[in-house]
């Protein structure tokens, strides 16, 4: 028989306000093997555990129960406590008495009553537990980022700085991501890319950094510490260590039709080349969909021209395997589309145009070569207008219900940029909010409104009207004047939502990563742990995880740093112990369980087995516990029920149901 | 909180069975939140939906239980890859057979939710609640029993 100690907290006013915690306490006291019971206010506290600890060396508890908040916060907290004492730390259940009890339960009687079946549960539970011996598996001192984008670069550029080995991947065939595409950055106006390249450089020079460009993640197999990833790498058609980048073969190559990814499809690109100037690796990629050589089998000028002899047509994708110990995932964003949101006539106007596709219209190096002119006709503008929250505050489902969180600033950043170098043009914002919390953010909008004179208007925009003589009508309201707005306008720019990268929801399944709705990565913990994923050994950086803007991301992929540093700086990891294990007088070796297993941790082997007194050989599973990750499928697919799952047993499992159902 | 006039004083006892990486997080955010939902509902986690055995589910009902929910990640989620797939079918074939011997379809339920769901969590316990209420105390299978 166990001796039982259950420990009820208060958790200041949080469980003690709904639940009679002296009344768990009391009714503990009736449950057979307990033998000790309190409650105190804070049981995480140093006084509240040393409590626990005096309560284990007084009674010589052997298991112990905690009534507080969820195991998902102070499990860990009150198995060392155990485990200081001597206690395995698996003789520690927690009853979640604060987010599944008194945080959601008004009435005190009902929320005491649920508390006394929870605290009764994991009794009965505890009653059952064995002690648990955590295993150890080796790690693999190499990080993976997927992405290779500002969060991205700086997350492996702080590993590689530590001394750890790191591997990019990019989709694309340059690192740099959105950032490059960027003109300025707010509150500071710096060239976006004059403070991307370098960190680009850095990266592309760093001794423990390899990057893939135009490679994916295929597949990922393993877990913390030894993750086995395999990477696609496309055929660029280029050989990469040949090519000079001289760029000839950008210049002569004869189709140019083939929309510009990088401008955002404003201008056009050849069918072999580099997405930018700066683009590294400097190395092109033939994009085979538009080349002539790949679609009719005639042309072949680039490999005519190259004086390296660079252009390998038969060049085939790769797909190459490494093992990893961490991965970082800094998949970024992209911005919605618009189909949904036909009053604003993008797609009908030319000059109707997004912000994204502004800064590479105000970027030297853009499709307009930094000139600020309408798309339709080349001509200036002379009346622009500016609609926010296109896509973002939305509470339909045409668009996204968070806050897109940058396009306040940027589009204070547009609307001063262009007050300052064409001070005749006229610049209107028409905005819900304008929201700028952040180191010289409101600073920054004042400046536009105060100094250059940007227009605001509080009020949304019902339709955008292209009118015969090509301008846009623009029909508004003005919620602070309340009247109508009629406005005629040369250019209309929508503050278009960011949303994640379309490949995020397919790389969180290959990593079993949580992603939310609106296809953000869920963090570990929304406040404590934003860095990490709720999958051990996964970490996030960037806009991957919620929007943010450069600063925030830098921040974020440097502390995604730290906690890969801090895992790849072990040598050993200590693994669950919750582990599946096979009763070898039960195994009729049938192969269910192992045809069930995602980890392949069921192997088969011959033994001796001795059944109650006869020793014969028979085929019994065998379960790898460093394989083995506990999810228990094995359990329900044996159909002798020979499999059964530490610290969450089939007994312990049907204890917890006779104590709720009782 | 819908509530079924004529049982207003009945208190269901309903199961639920919650995955450690998806909604057992989401009920902790629906905690977080103060999203409420009755105190009938009890939360046992699990490592994952895949974990449950039908044991579990008829051991509930057989000792009284009024429904009998399953909560996992959504389909493609699953931390472990493929868990939620074999939960899913088999509480089909479960919850077809269960409702054969008596204990109705609307009973029993599986959900996917997310720990990012808090208020799906909350809304699902909330119709669960007010669907079990509707149907009453679970007699149809005390029926059945061989009771002394």
């Amino acid at each position: 028989m166990q001796k039982i100690g259950v420990f009820v907290c208060h958790c200041g006013s949080n469980i003690a306000a709904t639940v009679d915690v002296k009344k768990v306490a009391k009714m503990a006291l009736k449950e057979p093997g307990v033998c000790h019971a309190e409650d105190y206010p804070y049981m995480c506290s140093e006084a509240g555990q040393s409590r626990i600890a005096a309560a284990i060396a007084e009674k010589g508890l052997t298991g112990i129960v905690v009534c507080s908040c969820s195991p998902r916060m102070h499990e860990a907290t009150f198995r060392k406590a155990a485990e200081r004492c001597g206690l395995n730390p698996y003789m520690v259940e927690i009853a979640n008495l604060r987010e599944h009890c008194s945080w959601i339960h008004k009435d005190m009687e009902e929320a005491t009553e649920k508390a006394v079946i929870l605290m009764r549960a994991a009794v009965a539970k505890v009653h059952l537990n064995t002690p648990l011996q955590a295993g150890e598996s080796a790690v693999t001192k190499r990080a993976l980022v997927i992405g290779g984008g500002i969060a991205g670069i700086q997350t492996a550029i702080d590993i590689a700085d530590a001394g750890y080995k790191v591997d990019i991947v990019e989709k694309t065939p340059s690192i740099g991501g959105r950032m490059s595409q960027l003109d300025k950055t707010f509150p500071t106006l710096d060239c976006s890319a004059c403070i991307l390249t370098p960190k680009m450089v850095e990266a592309a020079a760093h001794e423990n950094i390899t990057i893939h460009t135009y490679s994916e993640v295929e597949k990922v197999s393993g877990f913390v510490g030894n993750f086995t990833v395999d990477i696609r790498k496309k055929a660029r058609m280029v050989d990469m260590t040949k090519c000079t980048g001289c760029g000839v073969c950008q210049e002569k190559c004869p189709s140019r039709k083939t929309a510009n990814e990088f401008n955002r499809g404003l201008n056009t690109r050849s069918a072999i080349y580099t997405p930018f100037a700066q683009a590294i690796p400097n190395v092109p990629v033939i994009d085979t969909e538009s080349c002539i050589k790949f679609k009719t089998g005639k042309c072949g000028v680039c490999a005519a021209v190259c004086q390296a002899g660079a252009i390998d047509y038969k060049q085939q994708d790769e797909i190459i395997t490494e093992t990893y110990g961490a991965i970082v995932v800094a998949t970024g964003f992209d911005t919605i589309k618009l189909d949904k949101y036909g009053e604003y006539a993008y797609g009908q106007s030319k000059d109707v145009i997004t912000s994204l596709e502004l800064e590479r219209i105000m970027n030297a190096a853009g499709p307009t070569k930094g000139h600020l002119e309408r798309l339709s006709d080349g001509k200036a503008p002379k009346e622009i207008v500016f609609i926010q929250c296109v896509g973002s505050r939305c509470s339909d489902d045409r668009g996204k219900p968070y806050c897109s969180k940058i396009c306040c600033m940027y589009t204070a950043k547009h609307a001063m940029l262009i007050r300052d170098k064409y001070p005749d043009v006229n610049v209107t914002v028409f905005y819900i909010d304008v929201r700028t919390p952040g180191k010289n953010f409101d600073e920054f909008y004042r400046r536009a409104v105060e100094d250059y004179g940007v227009n605001y208007v509080k009020g949304q925009v019902g339709k955008v009207a292209p009118q015969p003589d090509g301008s846009l009508l623009v029909q508004g309201v003005d919620l602070l004047d309340n009247k109508q707005i009629l406005k005629k306008a040369d250019m209309v720019v929508l503050a278009t939502a960011i949303e994640p990268n379309p490949d995020a929801r397919k790389i969180a399944t290959m990593l079993t990563a949580s992603i939310d709705t609106n296809n953000f990565l869920t963090e570990a913990h929304p406040k404590l742990r934003p860095v990490e994923s709720p999958t051990a050994g996964v970490f996030l950086s960037g806009v991957c995880q919620g929007p943010k803007d450069i600063p925030e991301t830098v921040a974020q992929a440097g502390a995604a740093a730290v906690k890969v540093i801090g895992l790849l700086a072990k040598d050993k990891l200590k693994t669950n112990p919750c582990t599946a294990q096979a009763d070898e007088l039960l195994c009729n070796g049938c192969s269910t369980c192992a045809n069930v297993c995602p980890y392949g941790a069921i192997t088969y082997e011959v033994r001796l087995v001795n059944d109650h007194g006869i020793r014969e050989e028979r085929r019994v599973a065998s379960v790898n516990s460093a394989l083995c990750q506990g999810c228990g499928a094995c359990t329900v697919a044996c159909p002798s029920g020979a499999m059964d799952l530490q610290g969450f047993s089939n007994r312990q499992i049907i204890a917890e149901v006779d104590a709720i159902c009782r | 909180m819908p509530v079924n006039q004529n049982n207003e004083e009945f208190r269901p006892v309903i199961v639920a069975f919650c995955c450690n990486w998806c909604s057992y997080a989401g009920a902790d955010l629906a905690g977080s939140s103060r999203l409420s939902y009755p105190a009938d509902v009890k939360i046992i986690r699990v490592p994952c939906s895949c974990r449950v055995n039908p044991m579990f589910i008829l051991r509930a009902f057989e000792k009284g239980a009024d429904g009998v929910i399953l909560c996992g990640c959504h389909p493609g989620d699953c931390h472990y890859s493929t868990g939620n797939y074999y939960a899913r079918r088999r509480m089909t074939l479960l919850f077809s057979m269960l409702d054969f011997i008596g204990v109705e379809n609307g009973r029993t339920r599986v959900e996917w939710v997310s720990a990012a769901e808090g208020v799906k969590f909350s809304e699902t316990m909330n119709s669960f609640v007010a669907k079990i209420r509707s149907l009453g105390k679970n007699v149809r299978l005390g029926d059945l029993r061989c009771k002394n």
